[in-house]
């Protein structure tokens, strides 16, 4: 008995220490491959904008990545055409103007269906849901048709007004207002703050990092949207760069070096915005975590 | 500076009344805590005074003027909730100073009356601080700055030292009674733990399933309890509690067998509740009440508490802390005839 038990420890010790490292090595290899995979299949698509956007027409169906001549040519044509000005300028405009009226309106609404008790709350809410279930693709026609009879075809308003508000952004801001103590509610309206004053000081700071994330969103929503801006606008002065780069090109060849070229540089804006709020984001992580 | 008055007052839920008409006067100045099981109703009580629900029926009156229909903000109180609710993403200064945001004062007015605060509660050097940076009972002083800072004629506390440790609150409770001297405004405290409620309170008013038991100083909710609920409620531990029955000549029938002569006059034939609390039984007394076979016993230093198995269930006593009687022993446990209560049996009421 004795002996026995003298031994069992060892061997299991020995089994202990060999075990485990196996498991963990192959589970790390599988960890590093699977992300390694998945940064290949994020870098390729833009490896592979930006090395077309340095080619020649001719060696755009050449897959290599490093281009056999690169050049700049297509920037400098992109940049002269005056046109690729108009686009981007229209969807900065249309961006950051949804992007504010998404990040005001919908966490209004948010935060009212979360704090307010009132009768038909509940419907309302749902009614919101709903809507989440309805692709875009329906909504162009109902949208096209409304926009025509109130003429708001190829404006500004008429790209913008199907996304100022959205539903899920709503839903987004319902749930991050419920992390927000009715104390902190109740205090400041002890205090004398009326309800906008105590949604704007005390409610919106506290979800800054959903803000943020919705922000983000809505941004790049808007920035990549192609359907109903496509379907809305006529005139090439009107178009969002989406639509823009897309008609690069004649009937015969679409100008794939140009719309690379052009999709390079509206990658800039999407990375500055992401830079902005992602700061927020970390720090509102960081601000929680600290906080109980 | 200001009374409160509380009369009838009904609060219903969607259809279930959870008070039931609460009667009470609180002085000018003076310091009235709420306490009571959980759920008997006092953060309703005390939202119904802030005005953050809307009363059912009954009126608040502060200062001489009926306030059922004022919002909060035009009642002239404040309030310290549980959990603080200080702002995390607000300095300690811009907190405090969140209670004068609607104030007319200027600038310069404000900024010296938060200093004022800060100085009395001894944050003058943390104003710049947020509240992530601060310990637990920090953020509570900065709590009731902000309530203070606007000099408010009622102060509403719920539960404001639940979240602290034992020692943290026994310190922070010395503190806002001293407060509470220095400033000499009324306050409405709220809290579940009867030991608060004792030290602090120039009365106490218990509660329970939405009824005031009884309002009273602390000696005499203690000394008095106005039913079995109170008795047993306050002091730790409970008051015993021994059936029995009243004979002819004023004299007490305990179940447990044994007579007591009373002094005091009871209605005869009434079934009563025998009340003597641990502190006032113990063995080797001249006035022998019940006795059992002592089965644990708890020394406490200068005195030793003993549980003692009788006829009528668990009896605790207190013996003496150098010579307790041991384990297994049978004890005869008495008491003074004035430091009995006696209870209805079904009422619960007290009848002498
Ligand atoms: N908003 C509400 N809706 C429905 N019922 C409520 C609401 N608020 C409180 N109640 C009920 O009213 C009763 C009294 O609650 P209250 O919060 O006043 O208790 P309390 O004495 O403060 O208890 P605790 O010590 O746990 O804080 C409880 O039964 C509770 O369920
Ligand atoms: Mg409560």
């Amino acid at each position: 008995m004795a002996v026995a038990e003298d031994i069992r420890p060892t061997s299991e010790t020995l089994l202990k220490v060999r075990a485990p490292r196996r498991p963990a090595n192959m589970g790390q290899f599988i960890r590093w491959a699977l992300l390694f995979a998945g940064g290949i299949a994020m870098v390729m698509p833009i490896a592979y904008m930006i090395s077309t956007s340095l080619k020649w027409p001719h060696e755009v169906y050449n897959l290599k990545l490093i281009p056999d001549e690169p050049t700049i040519d297509n920037y400098t044509y992109v940049l002269e055409d005056g046109r690729f000005y108009w686009w981007f300028v229209n969807s900065i405009i249309i961006a950051v103007i949804t992007t504010v009226s998404n990040v005001l309106f919908d966490s209004l609404v948010g935060y009212t269906l979360c704090k307010f008790r009132f009768p038909g709350r509940y419907i309302v809410f749902i009614a919101i849901l709903s809507t989440l279930m309805i692709p875009t693709e329906m909504l162009v026609i109902p949208w096209y048709l409304m926009s025509q009879q109130f003429g708001w075809l190829d404006t500004y308003w008429g790209i913008m007004f199907p996304g100022l508000m959205t539903a899920f952004g709503t839903f987004l801001m319902k749930q991050f207002f419920e992390t927000v103590p009715d104390d902190f509610i109740e205090a400041a309206r002890i205090d004398g703050l009326n309800e906008l004053q105590i949604w704007w000081t005390v409610a919106m700071p506290l979800v800054k990092p959903a803000l943020a994330a919705l922000a983000i969103f809505v941004f790049l929503g808007n920035w990549t949207a192609f359907i109903w801006p496509l379907i809305v606008t006529n005139s090439v002065e009107m178009y969002t760069l989406p639509v823009g780069l897309s008609s690069f090109g004649d009937e015969a060849d679409v100008a794939w070096e140009l719309i690379m070229t052009g999709a390079a540089i509206s990658t800039l804006p999407t990375l500055v915005v992401f830079l902005i709020f992602q700061r927020f984001i970390i720090r509102g992580v960081v601000m929680a975590g600290l906080k109980g | 500076m200001a009374n409160l008055i509380l009369r009838d007052l009904v609060k219903t839920f969607d259809r279930t009344e959870v008070l039931h008409g609460i009667d009470l006067e609180v002085a000018d100045g003076e310091f009235v805590v709420f306490v009571g099981p959980s759920g008997c109703g006092k953060s309703t009580t005390l939202r119904l005074i802030a005005g953050l629900e809307e009363v059912t029926s009954g009126t608040i009156e502060i200062a001489g003027r009926v306030v059922n229909n004022l919002e909060p903000k035009d009642r002239d109180i404040a309030m310290v909730f549980q959990n603080y609710a200080i702002y995390p993403h607000m300095t300690v200064r811009k907190n405090i100073g969140f209670g004068l945001r609607s104030s007319k004062a200027p600038r310069a007015e404000k900024e010296k009356r938060i200093e004022e605060v800060a100085t009395i509660l001894g944050m003058s050097d943390l104003l710049s601080r947020k509240p992530s940076q601060l310990s637990g009972g920090q953020r509570q002083r900065v709590a009731i700055g902000r309530a203070m800072v606007r000099d408010p004629a009622v102060f509403l506390f719920d539960e404001p030292l639940s979240n602290l440790d034992a020692q943290l609150r026994t310190q922070m409770r010395l503190e806002i009674k001293k407060l509470h001297q220095r400033v000499g405004s009324t306050i409405v405290f709220v809290t579940h733990d009867q030991v608060e409620a004792m030290t602090m309170a120039d009365r106490i008013v218990i509660m329970k399933d939405g009824y005031i038991q009884q309002v009273g100083t602390p000696a005499e909710v203690y000394h008095k309890p106005a039913n079995t609920f109170v008795a047993r409620f306050i002091g730790a531990p409970s008051m015993n509690m021994i059936p029995g029955a009243v004979n002819g000549g004023g004299t007490l029938a305990l179940e447990t067998g044994g007579t007591l002569a009373f002094d005091r006059p009871l209605p005869e034939g009434r079934k009563v509740t025998l009340g003597v609390r641990p502190e006032d039984l113990g063995p080797g007394h001249d006035n022998p009440v019940i006795e059992g076979k002592v089965t644990v016993r708890e020394p406490l230093g200068h005195e030793t508490l003993i549980y003692v198995g009788t006829a009528s269930g668990e009896v605790i006593a207190k013996a003496d802390g150098r010579t307790p009687p041991e384990v297994g022993e049978t004890v005869r446990l008495g008491a003074l005839t004035e430091n009995m209560h006696v209870f209805d049996a079904e009422t619960g009421e007290a009848l002498a």
